[in-house]
């Protein structure tokens, strides 16, 4: 952005910094330890699909449950958007490792106590730690989209609703075929940045021993005593994650018109 | 009232201050917690605006290393780069200390942790007040260099208290993430609130109790914040028109 005047990427101080960055890249694979690698390599892999899964359950639901929460606080009566204001600053009020811990250990060792828990059917579910995992992530998405919702609500230009209701549109349709659309429209944006900190808050489900890709790495450190290989491993995989996140965004933000005529 | 409270919720009484509860320790830790998060936020602040002149004013080199800094940061889990900076900091006092001569130090938590979350809030900071100093309108600068006034004349008196106004908001979100990141030090056994609360609650068992309490205290701080943010907001904005209720 900064080179909008010179188009050529590849400039000589560019050059000599790539140069530089490969020397960095090949002094760490001939220097450091990764004769550890090979043993951990399908370990490695199921951390990372676990990350992911995590990632895509929780966005998604997260997302979904976002949207009430912003239209009961853009344009729900009191009793609603009371309790979905008081919800998104509770959420976004509080560390998610104090909230995942509440969850984990908190209702965790709350639920053990009533019978009619440990006989349903859920308990198998409840004694497991993803499921704790999945709901705290699902609800951290919530309380933050949730805030963006309310405002990408409140922007949608008051005037595509009154030709909608001119037009005679039931309010469900007008919510289904306009409102809706419109408000996930001015949300995108800030959709794509939600998403990398909902990735790079997947880690600290690790503390309560579900093996992601985080926990996958401080095993290792445990294990064979090497620290810098398994971090700088685990910021090159969240990295390309990143990226990916990015560019998904990007494409699908250019499919979608941004400006109707 | 009291009483009736403490029958129905016995562990309440855990919360006490003097040591049967656990008040004090609660205190001390969101006291650290707060402490590291003002440190971090004032490195952070530092960082983000030589970072932000540096993007806007600096070199192709000095811009394209401040690009890489601020989208690794900001690509890499917090939780991450605070591991490898704890390490990669104390191994590198260490190794200083054993240079000079010295013996090996334990580095302080407090001090780690206000390097590492200081670097993690930087690369946002940079962000932040390079977009508020981008907001600046063109004419209020042109002005100043026709009436002749030096560069640094004009950062002090006419980009800082324009651009101030413009960052406020998204400084204030930083603040609060400064605030909730602190618990990330818990993984790293540095004793913030997060991790008193989780001693406090493992010892006695009574896990929600602690963690609903930790949770209110970080709520109180958050709202806390909201307030006097809204109060600076008011006051960088004062004699601007057109940008009513905050917003």
């Amino acid at each position: 952005m900064s080179q909008s005047d010179t188009p050529k990427f590849w400039q000589t101080h560019r050059i000599v910094l790539a140069m530089f960055g490969a020397a960095i890249v090949v002094l760490c694979v001939l220097f450091l330890r990764w004769d550890w690698l090979p043993k951990y390599l399908p370990l490695i892999g199921e951390g990372i699909w676990r990350t992911l899964w995590l990632l895509a359950v929780t966005s998604v639901l997260g997302f979904l449950l976002a949207i009430p929460l912003g239209l009961a606080q853009a344009a729900g009566p009191w009793y609603l958007a009371g309790p979905a204001r008081v919800f998104c600053t509770v959420i976004r009020g509080t560390p998610l490792l104090l909230q995942l811990w509440l969850l984990y250990y908190g209702l965790g060792s709350l639920f053990p106590q009533f019978p009619a828990i440990r006989q349903s059917e859920l308990w198998p579910y409840l004694r497991q730690a993803w499921p704790y995992a999945v709901f705290a992530l699902t609800i951290s998405f919530a309380g933050y989209e949730g805030e963006v919702m309310r405002g990408a609500f409140k922007g949608v230009a008051g005037g595509q609703l009154e030709a909608a209701r001119a037009m005679g549109m039931p309010r469900l349709t007008i919510l289904r075929r306009i409102w809706l659309p419109l408000a996930i429209q001015r949300a995108l944006p800030t959709l794509g940045g939600e998403t990398v900190l909902q990735l790079k808050a997947t880690p600290l489900v690790a503390t309560i021993t579900v093996v992601d890709i985080y926990a996958v790495a401080s095993r290792v450190r445990q294990d064979t005593f090497i620290v810098y290989e398994p971090l700088l491993l685990l910021a090159v995989v969240y990295m390309v994650i990143t990226g990916l996140i990015v560019l998904a965004f990007r494409w699908f933000e250019n499919r979608v018109p941004s400006r109707v005529a | 009232m009291m009483e009736t409270l403490l029958d129905a919720f016995p562990t309440l009484a855990l919360l006490a201050w003097e040591p049967p509860g656990w008040g004090a320790n609660l205190m001390r830790g969101l006291g650290n917690s707060l402490q590291i998060a003002l440190g971090a936020y004032a490195l952070g602040l530092l960082i983000g605006t030589f970072g932000a002149f540096g993007k806007l004013h600096g070199g192709p080199v000095t811009r394209d290393l401040l690009a890489i800094y601020t989208t690794v940061v900001r690509a890499v889990p917090e939780l991450v780069l605070i591991l490898i900076l704890y390490f990669a900091v104390t191994d590198l006092v260490n190794q200083g200390m054993v240079a000079m001569g010295y013996a090996r130090v334990q580095v302080s938590g407090v001090a780690a942790g206000i390097a590492v979350l200081g670097v993690v809030q930087g690369a946002y900071s940079v962000e932040v007040i390079r977009g508020a100093i981008m907001a600046v309108p063109a004419g209020q600068l042109e002005a100043a260099k026709a009436m002749g006034m030096p560069p640094l004349k004009t950062a002090w008196r006419i980009t800082l208290p324009l651009m101030l106004s413009n960052a406020i908001p998204g400084l204030a979100n930083l603040w609060l993430i400064a605030t909730k990141d602190t618990a990330l030090l818990a993984i790293v056994g540095f004793a913030e609130l997060t991790l008193q609360t989780r001693q406090a609650a493992s010892s006695t068992k009574a896990f929600l109790t602690f963690f609903l309490a930790a949770g209110i205290l970080y709520l109180l701080v958050t709202l806390l914040s909201g307030v006097i943010f809204g109060r600076i907001e008011k006051w960088a904005r004062r004699g601007q028109r057109n940008h009513g209720a905050g917003q």
